[in-house]
């Protein structure tokens, strides 16, 4: 698994490559990777279907416990084949549809990285894996909606998904985190089995709600549903794919895959139930209202996945078969719509909404026969797949009289969708001024074959839900659930049931423009909606940061000395208040009177630097302090400082004398109210570091390293002066640091003085 | 007499930062000098004042007798007030090219980055 997980992000990293060596046939070349998983998956189908999942590893941080693990069983052997089977048509879709964009070989190597990382989150098997791939699929996400970066709506839209999912994606990690700690396991494959411990365990509610936050933002659940039919910004073929049958449904995988560890809980069902319908009805209620292909297939797919997640919730072995098959039915229809979306606005030059769309049936008889399969299936309409996951659906509903009503209204908008993109756009007249063709072959093969898939899906529908929907159902259940799918289940109320829904649904669509011009009246909502408060988070984080940096980062030296002065004094000072101020007076060694009267010269001189009106007594008074320095230096039996500090005061007040030839005399400039603040700043700096210092008095090490120095500098180092031989010796490199910083000083103060930049010559 | 020596400390932070707080260069750069002596005197009084004889071996001994003044700290400083001066000498130098360029001394002036 490891090697073809490689391979696909090999093949990615390699696409705009291969696009410039030959231009063509990209796709049909690149196909060769998802294609090898595909057929992979496909031969592991027995195992897995007699119930013995594939498992791999590879260590990889040892120390960290962080291993490649992979785990193959029947959820995500039913995701995985999904994955890189839609990968293949999507990607056969993108050599049509981008031919000659010059840009293909950059989107052809971000939706394959997707795939890889796609596949990696339903492969992987350690969660902090997990995370990883899923971190990756919101940033390949971002890159593929924010495709045309140069429109500004697709660049806000990228953000605005990849800041949602992104924050989930912390909340999730949190969850992981709590969860590997609860269930003192990284390995999905154990955690599943450790249901009872975690459910019991003190953080379960935490660890549920903040995954529960991770898989929402990600599977767009009310409230955070906002981004993905915005996401539509992204070109066709990416919201194909990712926006509709896989990344959005990496949600629904992560709560299936930890169903078995935190489901069957009064909780889980509160949650994932409410939020879930919810989020179904508002998708199929507001799919409703639009008139945009694909944003209305992008809201039926908030509603789709909303109904995953609210089967998930109920939680019985009949619900989460429902979900298995639903699953199976909706990538392959909502796959296929997209992609004759996408042909339809490709072939008609841009043509995105559907009541300026019809007559397209003999222009593009293919796609109309496509999209009339996969229209139909979606509707719910029998003999198609989608029919035969409702009836499941309905039938795992039969207690829930509440939820089954919840299903009958959401049928009716996904027939009123259905048939206004599978039908609408083809039937009828068609308007003068469209001009329309078939699309390439290459654009024909996904929704040709997902097309007939509705229909062939349903006619075998016995042996594809003992193959694939029932190790997938027995996975998220954590134990052997039996699966008969049935095109034809006999006549009984659910039956009834499934027809007044497609019935209710044909009125619907007869009613179209009513709810258009409900939906336009009810715009005003948006204002209040979450994307109003996502817009007003977005916007105070923008402003708050602005305020933050002009507060700061005035340009002006003095606040920034201010700022960071004062946050020393604020630490020390908190520092010393925990630690409890002082504890002890001691060893401390006698005042001699000379002593006491250089200190009392250095703050006096120290005071007259500060205070002096003229620049020469300032510097003399702060050469005062530099040879008293050396006085003290001398009294605490350090003659090499002493030698030095006289030296190097001598130099600097020269020094300054020299320049201060070339500047100004001083002008006090400062306002009486600034000089008084920066003075109680200053004391409270003096305070702080005397204070500082006479705790540092009592911190002493056990064994001082001078007493190494001192022992060794004779027979080592054969020196006598043991303060040389640290410099010159046992650390010498460190002043070669010292000379080095010397002379880069020196070579600086050079060039600042003799190289003079041309303009200025040249000015008057 | 560590008090008194953490006294003057504190005064020669102070000063020092006061005077780095004001609008004149000059100012800016003595109160630079004034911060590099209390630093220097921080560390030669953290590291504990002993009335000890300097650090060097009388010829012809091979170890003291008696616990000199410690050296670390010492050689510490050493190295620290050559820095400063390369530091002073630098901000000297580049301060009077900014007052050449700029024509003015005043920090508060020195906002943009085109002259």
């Amino acid at each position: 698994m490891l090697i073809l997980l490689s391979i696909c992000f090999i093949a990615a990293l390699s696409a705009p490559w291969v696009y410039r060596i030959c231009p063509k046939y990209t796709g049909a070349k690149l196909v060769a990777a998802p294609l090898a998983m595909f057929v992979w998956l496909l031969k592991k189908l027995s195992d897995v279907m007699h119930g013995h999942p594939v498992e791999q590893q590879f260590s990889w941080v040892k120390s960290l416990g962080l291993e490649l693990a992979f785990y193959l069983d029947g959820l995500s052997l039913l995701f995985s084949l999904l994955i890189s089977g839609i990968g293949i048509l999507i990607i056969l879709y993108t050599q049509g549809y981008f031919k000659g964009h010059p840009q293909q070989g950059r989107f052809l190597m971000y939706i394959m990285a997707f795939m890889a990382s796609m596949l990696g989150v339903v492969l992987a098997d350690h969660l902090l894996l997990v995370f990883i791939f899923w971190e990756l699929t919101s940033f390949t996400s971002y890159l593929l909606i924010g495709f045309n970066h140069e429109s500004a709506a697709a660049r806000n839209a990228a953000l605005q998904a990849m800041l949602v999912t992104v924050l989930g994606g912390l909340f999730l990690l949190a969850g992981i985190i709590l969860m590997a700690g609860a269930a003192d396991t990284w390995r999905l494959s154990e955690l599943i089995q450790r249901g009872d411990l975690l459910v019991a365990h003190k953080n379960y509610l935490p660890i549920l709600i903040l995954v529960c936050i991770g898989a929402f933002t990600k599977s767009a659940q009310f409230p955070f549903h906002f981004w993905l039919p915005n996401a539509m910004q992204a070109p066709t073929p990416a919201s194909a794919y990712l926006h509709s049958s896989t990344m959005v449904k990496a949600g629904v995988y992560l709560l299936a895959r930890l169903h078995p560890a935190l489901g069957g809980t009064e909780e889980w069902g509160m949650i994932l139930t409410t939020i879930g319908t919810a989020t179904f009805l508002l998708g199929a209620i507001m799919a409703l209202g639009q008139h945009v292909l694909k944003r209305l297939l992008a809201y039926t797919t908030v509603s789709a996945l909303g109904a995953m997640i609210m089967l998930l919730g109920v939680g019985t072995a009949y619900t989460i078969k429902a979900m298995a098959a639903f699953v199976l039915a909706h990538a392959f229809y909502k796959a296929a719509l997209f992609m004759i979306a996408g042909g339809i606005t490709h072939e008609t030059g841009g043509e995105t909404s559907i009541d300026k769309l019809g007559g397209l049936r003999r222009a593009m008889p293919v796609s109309f026969a496509c999209a009339l399969l996969a229209g139909l299936s979606m509707g719910g309409f029998p003999p198609f797949f989608g029919f035969v996951a409702k009836e499941t659906w309905l039938h795992a509903l039969g207690d829930y009289p509440i939820l089954i009503g919840a299903t009958v209204i959401g049928g009716a908008a996904y027939v009123l969708v259905g048939l206004s993109t599978g039908w609408k756009p083809f039937a009828g007249k068609m308007p003068a001024e469209l001009h329309a063709h078939e699309v390439p072959l290459s654009m024909r093969i996904g929704p040709v074959t997902l097309g007939l898939g509705c229909l062939v899906l349903a006619f075998f529908c016995g042996p594809i839900g003992h193959a694939l929907v029932e190790p997938a159902a027995s996975s998220i259940a954590g134990e052997h659930v039996h699966v008969h799918l049935h095109l034809w289940a006999g006549f009984n109320k659910y039956l009834v049931i499934s027809f007044i829904t497609l019935g209710l649904g044909l009125v619907c669509y007869l009613a179209r423009s009513l709810f258009l011009k409900t939906a336009a009246r009810l715009g005003v909502l948006a204002r209040i909606g979450p994307e109003a408060v996502y817009q007003l988070i977005y916007a105070s984080v923008l402003k708050f940061a602005g305020w933050q940096t002009r507060a700061l980062q005035t340009g002006i030296l003095r606040d920034y000395i201010r700022v960071t002065v004062l946050t020393a004094v604020a630490l020390v000072g908190a520092a010393f208040y925990r630690a409890g101020g002082f504890q002890q007076w001691e060893n401390l060694s006698p005042i001699s009177l000379r002593i006491a009267l250089v200190a009392v010269l250095m703050i006096l001189a120290a005071l007259a630097t500060v205070h002096s009106k003229s620049r020469l007594q300032s510097i003399l008074a702060m050469g005062v302090v530099g040879y008293s320095m050396a006085m003290l230096f001398t009294f605490f039996g350090a003659p090499d400082l002493a030698m030095t500090q006289l030296v190097i005061e001598t130099l600097t007040v020269i020094l300054m004398a020299l320049a201060f030839y070339h500047l100004p005399a001083f002008r006090h400039s400062s306002s009486v109210r600034s000089r008084l603040f920066d003075g109680t700043i200053a004391i409270g700096v003096g305070v702080a570091v005397t204070l500082l210092v006479l705790a540092a008095l009592h911190v002493q090490t056990p064994t001082p390293v001078s007493d190494y120095y001192l022992d060794h500098s004779y027979d080592m180092a054969h020196g006598r002066n043991v303060v040389n031989v640290i410099l010159v010796d046992f650390r010498a490199l460190d002043t070669l640091g010292e000379i080095t910083v010397l002379a880069i000083a020196a070579l600086g103060a050079f060039a600042l003085l003799k190289l003079r930049s041309g303009k200025e010559e040249g000015a008057p | 007499m560590e008090v008194l020596l953490a006294i003057v400390i504190g005064v020669l932070y102070g000063g020092g930062l006061y005077l780095m707080m004001r609008r004149n260069l000059i100012q800016l750069i003595i109160g630079l000098g004034l911060l590099s002596h209390g630093a220097n005197l921080l560390i030669f009084t953290a590291g504990g004042l002993r009335k000890g004889g300097a650090p060097i071996l009388a010829e012809g001994e091979k170890a003291f007798a008696a616990l000199p003044s410690d050296p670390l700290p010492q050689a510490l400083i050493l190295t620290a007030i050559v820095i400063s001066f390369a530091v002073t000498a630098f901000a000297l130098v580049l301060f009077l090219r900014t007052y050449e360029v700029v024509g003015t001394d005043d920090v508060d002036e020195l906002k943009e980055t085109d002259t």
